[in-house]
């Protein structure tokens, strides 16, 4: 009953090429897959939140010293390291976050190939401890 | 689940008892005698959820029946009649579909045990208060079964013994209430599924299942504990809820010294609850606690408990027993320098015989130099690096052996590693201003 977050970002599987040069059905057959996984961990009790981040048109980097802050558009030289989209998943152990996070990272691309994309799993700093005295 | 007024005090019942409350507590004896005398265990869950929402609807405009549980018993048997006659029905329709040119007789084997099956059930709606008792104690064992995940099994019971809506399980947990739902149906769905009887375990089965029991319950209890006293003020607090359904246990099973034992943890750790965090919700470890915010109604009966659980069971203390003995201990000194640091260093001893679990012999590391000093206390805790290795706990203990031989370097590290690695935030702020107030 640990919280975790499963990170996506737009760094894709190694060779893959960014989603806009994919057809609309390789598309759509990756979202269709990571929905279905969404409603299966619904349906086990296990997750919290999904959500899939709009694209990075959308993006700004916000900075600023307490005064006028400075934005940033795109485009983005790292956009890898941009989040594409999340789970937030409360599970028995790591290793089934683990194991979640492995359906998420085979999701298809171009092809029907799984991606192979690597996903960060991070667990949720709490709050206070167990009552051990 | 909208529903009618529960909060409406029910007239002739003891000071301020409303219909939810008389429905929380009747909820458990109900879904028992239902899900026993039906034995189909998702079935009776949902019969029952239903009779308690018209109960709810009804009893505050047309009063509470003179006998609750008869009443939420008849209807939930009801239900699942009507739900039983429907689908024979069903099946008969399909049978009866399947074969066009059906003989006479298997026509009439269709009838006969649909007869049978209905004499049967007008016999199961008739109450009987004698085994509501077995009842309860039951269904606690069927929702606590190892073969239940910890968060079907917490979730269940919550829900079957303890009474609380869906909702109130979701919110407790923070979780959102159609994930919650489906957690639940998932854990109904296992007891179907492996086919676990409803009755009580048999003397084989009894130890590992009570143990189950206790696991799940003390499970609640530290959920509970971890809860940084927000504003939800509604009756989500889940270590009142432990305590409450542990109470309930020990009602059942008064002989029982572990069971007892794990009462009187509860309470003696709850007794704590106010003291533990400050008022920016920072942590505050025991040696530091303002001990006249202890709650000592909470104390002297867990006193009484730990005490009684003890006497009674002499060689063969169990683990929720040691751990109640120490709490005890602990709250019954006025101060950490006057607390009987020997005797927990003894029972730590036992509990680490017992569960060989290295975070148990931190506790005792942390004890012996209470009492022999810091040196004693770290020799104790060499052999756990290959166990514990990592564990932020390991350098937290550390760091606090160091802090008091002397080795002001060394603690300061050992603080900022426990700090790194720690998972709970108010932990690791307390660690940090450790680490910041040994380098300033």
């Amino acid at each position: 009953m640990t919280r975790y977050m499963l990170l996506t970002k737009y760094h894709g599987g190694e060779g893959v090429p960014p989603m806009d040069e994919w057809s609309p059905d390789e598309v759509t057959a990756h979202i269709d897959f990571l929905q279905a996984l969404n409603r299966a961990l619904v349906e086990n009790g296990e997750l919290i939140e999904a959500q899939a981040l709009a694209g990075l048109d959308h993006a700004r980097i916000v900075r600023s010293d307490g005064g006028t802050p400075v934005l940033t558009d795109g485009p983005f030289a790292e956009y890898k390291e941009f989040l594409a989209g999340y789970q937030i998943v409360d599970v028995e152990s790591e290793e089934r976050a683990v194991e979640i996070a492995a359906q998420v990272s085979a999701a298809p691309g171009p092809g029907g190939k799984p991606l192979r994309q690597p996903i960060e799993v991070r667990p949720f700093m709490g709050a206070l401890p167990g009552a051990d005295t | 689940m909208t529903g009618g007024d529960r909060s409406i005090e029910v007239a002739g019942a003891p000071d301020g008892a409303t219909v939810e409350d008389l429905l929380r507590a009747c909820a458990p004896q109900v879904l028992g005698t239902v899900a026993r005398r039906f034995g189909d265990f998702a079935a009776a869950d949902d019969a029952v959820q239903e009779a308690l929402v018209e109960a709810s609807l009804r009893w505050p405009s047309d009063g509470v029946p003179r006998n609750p549980r008869g009443w939420l018993i008849q209807v939930a048997a009801r239900r699942m009649t009507d739900q039983i006659r429907s689908e024979q029905a069903r099946r008969r329709r399909e049978e009866l579909a399947a074969r066009r040119d059906a003989t006479t007789a298997s026509a009439a084997t269709a009838v006969a045990s649909g007869a049978v099956e209905a004499a049967a059930l007008a016999a199961a709606v008739v109450g009987d208060d004698v085994e509501d008792v077995d009842d309860t104690l039951a269904l606690l064992f069927l929702c606590c079964h190892p073969a239940l995940t910890r968060s079907s099994a917490v979730a269940l019971t919550l829900r079957a013994v303890g009474g609380l809506t869906t909702a109130e399980i979701a919110r407790a947990f923070m979780v959102p209430e159609t994930t919650m739902a489906h957690r639940i149906s998932r854990a109904k769905r296992t007891i179907t599924a492996s086919g676990i009887p409803f009755r009580l375990p048999t003397d084989g089965e009894r130890p590992e299942r009570l143990a189950a029991v206790l696991r799940v319950l003390y499970l609640v209890f530290n959920e509970g504990h971890t809860a940084s006293g927000g504003a939800d003020l509604q009756r989500t607090d889940l270590a009142d809820e432990a305590i409450r359904l542990t109470r309930l246990l020990h009602g059942l099973l008064p002989e029982d010294g572990e069971v007892a034992g794990l009462l009187a943890l509860m309470l003696l750790t709850d007794a704590r609850r106010t003291a533990r965090t400050g008022p920016d919700g920072e942590l505050i470890p025991l040696a530091e606690q303002d001990r006249s915010l202890w709650h000592h109604d909470r104390i002297t009966e867990g006193l009484a408990l730990a005490t009684a659980a003890f006497d009674h069971s002499r060689g063969r203390l169990g683990e929720y027993q040691l751990q109640a003995a120490i709490a005890a201990l602990h709250d019954q000194a006025p101060s950490t320098e006057a607390t009987d640091w020997a005797r927990i260093a003894t029972l730590y001893q036992l509990l680490e015989g017992l569960t060989g679990n290295p975070l148990v012999t931190l506790n005792r590391a942390v004890a012996v130099a209470m009492v022999h000093g810091p040196e004693a206390g770290m020799r104790l805790l060499d052999p756990l690096d290959d166990q514990l290795g990592s564990h932020h706990r390991l350098d937290a203990v550390r760091a606090h052996l160091h802090e008091r031989r002397g080795d002001t370097a060394a603690a300061v590290a050992h603080y900022r590693a426990a700090a790194e690695r720690t998972t709970s935030l108010p932990e690791r702020r307390y660690l940090l201003r450790q680490a910041a107030r040994l380098g300033a």
